[in-house]
């Protein structure tokens, strides 16, 4: 059995695709991590080593210090590099053409980020104290924690949240949400005032209900709509046929119900992890570059 | 001694009654002979209130009786008025039994028995009598008739139309006029277009299909009708619905054996063949004319004039030309050489294949669609990235295609009497190549309607430009050391056939040793590895597939089957390894070809074993890809969830890459273990959104992208006709304030699409729609946006053929 494809104006022998043993890189799905070989990961490492080894080898007197040769390089590395660092912002939301890819970005701004706890921490030489340059290092290192924090976020969660959304959208989650909960009420028409209650707090409970440390644990604890199916799963009529069959179906829309309220809930916290850590990561690396301004002016006109 | 008439005219449709008001205005001597017991049967059967129209209109009416576009009982009411005010001499309840004699004394026989004698006779009668029936099985029980008389008459009832052209499109619109009727209305096409019928029928349907007053169905033939349900072949597999009634309005072929009785010769053996006629409407029995629908001319307005000009020419005015004369002779004025319009017609006819099947007459209605041009040696006839799908027929002289955009020097010939273009017709894509005249040439443009239309009223004609498209993917396939005479064996024996989705062309095991092209849509190619099929490769239009069994004679190693609904030139096997014999060079290339094949498929063979799981993953994804369209997909937008945060940064790049609108939804799609196919263009093979475009907006470029216009009217006719919900209708929103005034001052709204409030309240109530879909960012540099704003790289745009390549899988392993 041949197969080939014959490419219409062109020879045989030069379109065979399935002959080759490579697929080029566009057809497959390289991620951030392995971009290009992990090309930016290998330079940041290759910084760092050097880094290290030439602040070892290197006798600055009487001590390692901002201030020295060397720290300055360093320093001087380092605000350039947080300068840039920080552009990704802009790059990220200016769709200017050209042959740049927000991946290759995004590659470089993870491994030299991360560099920078190198670059910056020997640029102190470990000089730190209760001033306005230990808290530049400060913020710095909680905008590189958080950065870490999103890398790890980054790497596990995608795939939980493609298996709970299972080819629905947030859209449509909402929207069995609310489908289910005109179900309910209609459903409970016949039920008496105490029944009706019940029902009336499962329907008054949204997906965004709880504070924000429930949103991100996932932890929702006696919710109208759990009450509610514990309370209708115990109930009983005493003979009575229809009542049963009523109290059957409301039953099932409020397990139903259940079940959608902790999937698209999940769906919220797995969203609102892939995000939260930008909260901390963006206002701090607006707040470190104050404080680096601080400590640029302050280091050349008072030191 | 019967009656004797100068002239007897045997129908008293359009075409009759304008001869007899002529003959009576004339004074000549004459008997209109109808079969019913009224004027004008065909149009009498017409829908009660049913709006006869007068295309086209471009055309002026020349006869005694007036018509104009109308209620169909205002225009009948016209008729018999004027009838009977010229004095025509009718004779109703009359169905003529023989014709007998010659010119000059033909003698006329009814069924009662009486006779007339007549000296010439005038053939009116149409093609209705002789509807084109159904040709699928029919359960006894079924009901299926070929007319509709009354729409009102039927209520509740689930009813299936056949056939999308002005006969079946009107009844259906007719049996849905009433929601009162609740009938519930399906049209079932042939095609994807509705070619044939009149452009205000099809937007009437459209707008009907759109509001969910009729169900349509294109490219879908029935397969069985059953008491109470019917079955269908769609381009996705089999669909059955129910149904009560089937109105099957297919057409209607000529009368054929009445009309040779009468000693006119037809054509060709064709069912849907006209008679042989002269300029004067004679055919070749001298004394016996025909016109109207039997002519070939459908449309009331030239039925009309026909009969009006007939009577004069039998009347000895042989100076009168007809009533398109001017029109013709303005297209045909500034070409060299002086002929007067029939030899133009007659010309072109003969000197282009594809026109020689025409009648006279249809040659006349044809090129009043076209265009005739001359060109002087090396004038462009269309450069290479133009846009257009007309087909170009040359009639004198010979072009050459440029080939290598690089070297305008290497050039193909294209003959006399060819045609070039074909490939824009078929695909809508941009221009291949450029065309230049190799000398002076003369050349019939032929718009891509206009084409269309010639191949289904004239299947000869269609024949043959299957034929030379045929002809030309051989000789590209198989190289450029090949001619003509070489492969035309292999033509003759060439098939061209349609293959449902999921048929087979090639079954593992058997022993055919036929090559097949694919010629429209794919297949893909499986092996039975233990008991599970195993996909093996991907084939898109264009490929060849089974020469390996031409080769060894060896049972074919593997199963072929169709994707999505495709069309295959199956050549016969012998015919090629002749060919091959002929050529060593060839076979030579050929072998080596093979040898890598086995290699391929020995890799699998051996995988099965050490990495079956991945085989299977392989197999299972490419499966679940090809049943969502990939199967006709040039270019997909894949999402690999593994690595998709959800940031959503693609839609937003491409919001602002195209006047704020985005023309992707990334959540919205279906999802395969992790490989999301998100709600985005697919870029076909043959777009379903330009089967029916009215401007004819939306076209091909030069990176295979699909893209829309500014000439779109927001009919929204693509957006209905796409079957991945991929074009959104959608009022285009002004630019938004830059990204710094958003950035530092907070005014705007933002990267990526506003909210439909924003855009709401700042673009005018009345602002029409526009269809938006996308145009994989052709022009922009870098290419498409989405691509490039992925943070994680996990969406990339692929062509189908690469994503699916068993290339991947020894990449996968490493």
């Amino acid at each position: 059995m041949a197969t080939r494809r014959a490419d219409v104006g062109t020879d045989l022998a030069e379109t065979d695709e399935v002959e080759r043993s490579t697929v080029s890189t566009g057809a497959r799905h390289e991620g951030v991590w392995r971009y290009r070989g992990s090309y930016w990961g290998k330079m940041a490492l290759g910084i760092s080593v050097t880094l290290i080894i030439a602040y070892v080898l290197i006798d600055v007197e009487p001590r390692h210090n901002g201030g020295s040769w060397l720290g300055y390089t360093l320093g001087t590395a380092g605000g350039g590099l947080i300068l840039w660092l920080t552009m990704l912002g802009v790059r990220k939301r200016a769709m200017t053409p050209g042959r740049w890819s927000l991946k290759g970005w995004t590659s470089a701004h993870v491994y030299l980020g991360l560099s920078l706890v190198v670059i910056g921490t020997l640029h102190t030489g470990f000089q730190l104290g209760w001033n306005v340059h230990t808290l530049a290092w400060v913020l710095m290192m909680i905008v590189i924690v958080t950065g870490i924090f999103g890398i790890t976020v980054y790497g596990i969660l995608p795939r939980q949240l493609s298996s709970n959304r299972d080819e629905t959208t947030e859209a449509q989650m909402l929207e069995t949400v609310t489908d289910i909960d005109r179900q309910l009420f209609d459903t409970a028409q016949p039920l008496d005032a105490d029944g009706a209650a019940v029902i009336q707090e499962a329907i008054d409970e949204t997906p965004f209900d709880g504070g924000i440390g429930q949103r991100l644990s996932g932890k929702y604890r006696g919710g109208g709509t759990a009450r509610g199916l514990a309370d209708f799963r115990a109930r009983s009529s005493h003979g009575d046929r229809s009542l049963d069959e009523l109290y059957d179906r409301l039953e099932a829309l409020l397990a139903r119900k259940q079940a959608a309220l902790s999937r698209i809930r999940r769906h919220l916290r797995i969203k609102a992890l892939l995000q939260i850590w930008l909260y901390i990561h963006v206002p701090m690396t607006f707040a470190l570059l104050a404080a680096l301004s601080a400590h640029i002016v302050s280091v050349f006109f008072y030191w | 001694m019967a009656d004797a008439y100068r002239i007897a005219i045997v129908g008293s449709g359009p075409a009759g009654l304008s001869a007899a008001a002529r003959a009576a205005q004339l004074g000549v001597s004459h008997i209109l002979i109808e079969k019913t017991d009224h004027l004008s049967d065909t149009i009498y059967k017409y829908q009660k209130g049913k709006h006869v129209m007068a295309t086209p209109s471009q055309l002026v009416l020349r006869s005694d009786m007036d018509f104009e576009a109308g209620k169909r009982e205002v225009v009948l009411g016209t008729w018999d008025e004027q009838t009977a005010g010229h004095d025509v001499n009718v004779r109703l309840n009359s169905e003529v039994k023989a014709v007998e004699g010659d010119a000059g004394n033909f003698r006329i026989t009814f069924a009662d028995g009486e006779t007339v004698s007549a000296e010439n006779i005038i053939l009116a009668i149409g093609t209705q009598g002789n509807p084109n029936l159904v040709r699928c099985p029919v359960d006894d029980g079924a009901v299926v008739q070929y007319t509709l008389d009354d729409p009102g008459e039927y209520v509740d009832e689930h009813i299936t139309i056949i056939g999308g052209g002005d006969a079946g499109i009107e009844n259906a619109l007719g049996l849905a006029a009433d929601p009162e009727q609740n009938n519930s209305v399906t049209l079932v096409n042939r095609g994807p277009e509705f070619a044939t019928a009149k452009g205000a029928n099809v937007k009437a349907l459209l707008a009907a299909g759109d509001a969910g007053r009729i169900s349509i169905l294109t490219e879908t033939t029935a397969s069985h009708i059953g008491t109470g349900e019917i079955t269908f072949d769609t381009r996705d597999g089999e669909t059955k619905i129910r149904c009560d009634r089937v109105i099957a309005r297919m057409g209607s072929a000529p009368p054929r054996a009445f009309v040779e009785a009468c000693g006119a010769e037809f054509s060709g053996p064709d069912r849907n063949a006209f008679p042989v006629l002269s300029p004067t409407f004679e055919s070749s029995k001298k004394g016996v004319y025909v016109i109207g629908a039997l002519a070939g001319y459908p449309l009331i307005k030239h039925c009309m004039n026909q009969g009006h000009d007939v009577v004069e020419f039998i009347n000895g005015n042989t100076t009168l030309k007809p009533a398109d004369e001017p029109i013709l002779e303005a297209k045909f004025k500034n070409l060299p050489g002086r002929k007067s319009v029939d030899e133009w017609l007659e010309f072109l006819r003969s000197s282009v294949t594809i026109l020689e099947p025409m009648t006279p007459l249809q040659m006349r209605e044809f090129m009043l669609d076209s265009e005739v041009r001359a060109y002087r040696r090396g004038e462009t006839l269309f450069d290479r990235a133009d846009p257009g799908s007309s087909l170009f027929a040359i009639a004198s002289g010979s072009v050459l295609v440029q080939v290598d955009a690089d070297d305008p020097s290497k050039t193909v010939g294209i003959e006399c009497g060819s045609i070039v273009g074909e490939v824009g017709l078929v695909s809508g894509r941009r221009r291949g190549s450029t065309v230049v005249a190799a000398e002076d040439s003369i050349c019939v443009e032929i718009p891509r309607m206009a084409a269309l239309k010639l191949q289904s009223q004239v299947p000869p004609a269609r024949d043959a430009i299957t034929r030379i498209a045929t002809e030309r993917q051989l000789l590209q396939m198989f190289g450029s050391g090949l001619t003509k005479e070489d492969i035309a064996e292999i033509v003759d024996s060439a098939e061209i056939m349609t293959i449902k989705a999921g048929e087979a062309i090639i079954e593992e095991g058997d022993t055919g040793i036929d090559l097949y092209v694919i010629r429209s849509g794919s297949m893909v190619v499986e092996k039975m590895v233990g008991r599970k099929p195993v996909f093996l490769s991907y084939l898109p239009a264009g490929s060849y597939v089974g020469e390996m069994a031409v080769l060894d004679d060896t049972p074919r190693t593997a199963t072929v089957r169709a994707a999505i609904k495709s069309e295959v030139i199956k050549v016969d096997g012998h015919a090629f390894r002749a060919l091959l014999e002929k050529n060593p060079e060839l076979l030579a290339r050929a072998r080596s070809d093979v040898e890598a094949r086995e290699n391929v498929n020995n890799f699998v063979e051996a995988k099965k074993d050490s990495f079956s799981g991945v085989v299977d993953m392989y197999s299972s994804i490419s499966s679940f890809l090809v049943e969502n369209g990939i199967g006709e997909a040039t270019d997909v937008l894949l999402i690999d969830e593994n690595l998709c945060v959800g940031c959503d940064n693609c839609e937003k790049a491409c919001a602002d890459s195209h006047e704020g609108l985005s023309r992707l939804n990334r959540e919205a799609g279906r999802t395969y273990a992790h490989l999301h196919v998100p709600t985005s263009c697919r870029h076909c093979e043959h777009p379903h959104c330009m089967a029916d475009c009215p401007p004819n907006a939306i076209h091909r470029g030069d990176d295979g992208e699909v893209f829309i216009d500014d000439t779109c009217i927001g009919c929204g006719n693509c957006q209905r006709n796409c079957p991945y919900g991929v074009i959104r209708m959608e009022k285009v929103p002004p630019p938004k304030p830059s990204l710094l005034s958003w950035l530092f001052f907070g005014s705007g709204p933002g990267p990526g699409e506003p909210e439909h409030d924003w855009i709401e309240e700042r673009v005018a109530e009345d602002t029409p729609k526009q269809a938006i879909k996308c145009d994989m960012c052709a022009g922009i540099k870098g290419g498409p946006a989405c691509v490039r704003a992925c943070p994680t790289g996990a969406a990339i745009r692929v062509a189908p053929e690469e994503f699916l390549s068993v290339a991947r899988l020894e990449t996968e392993q490493g």
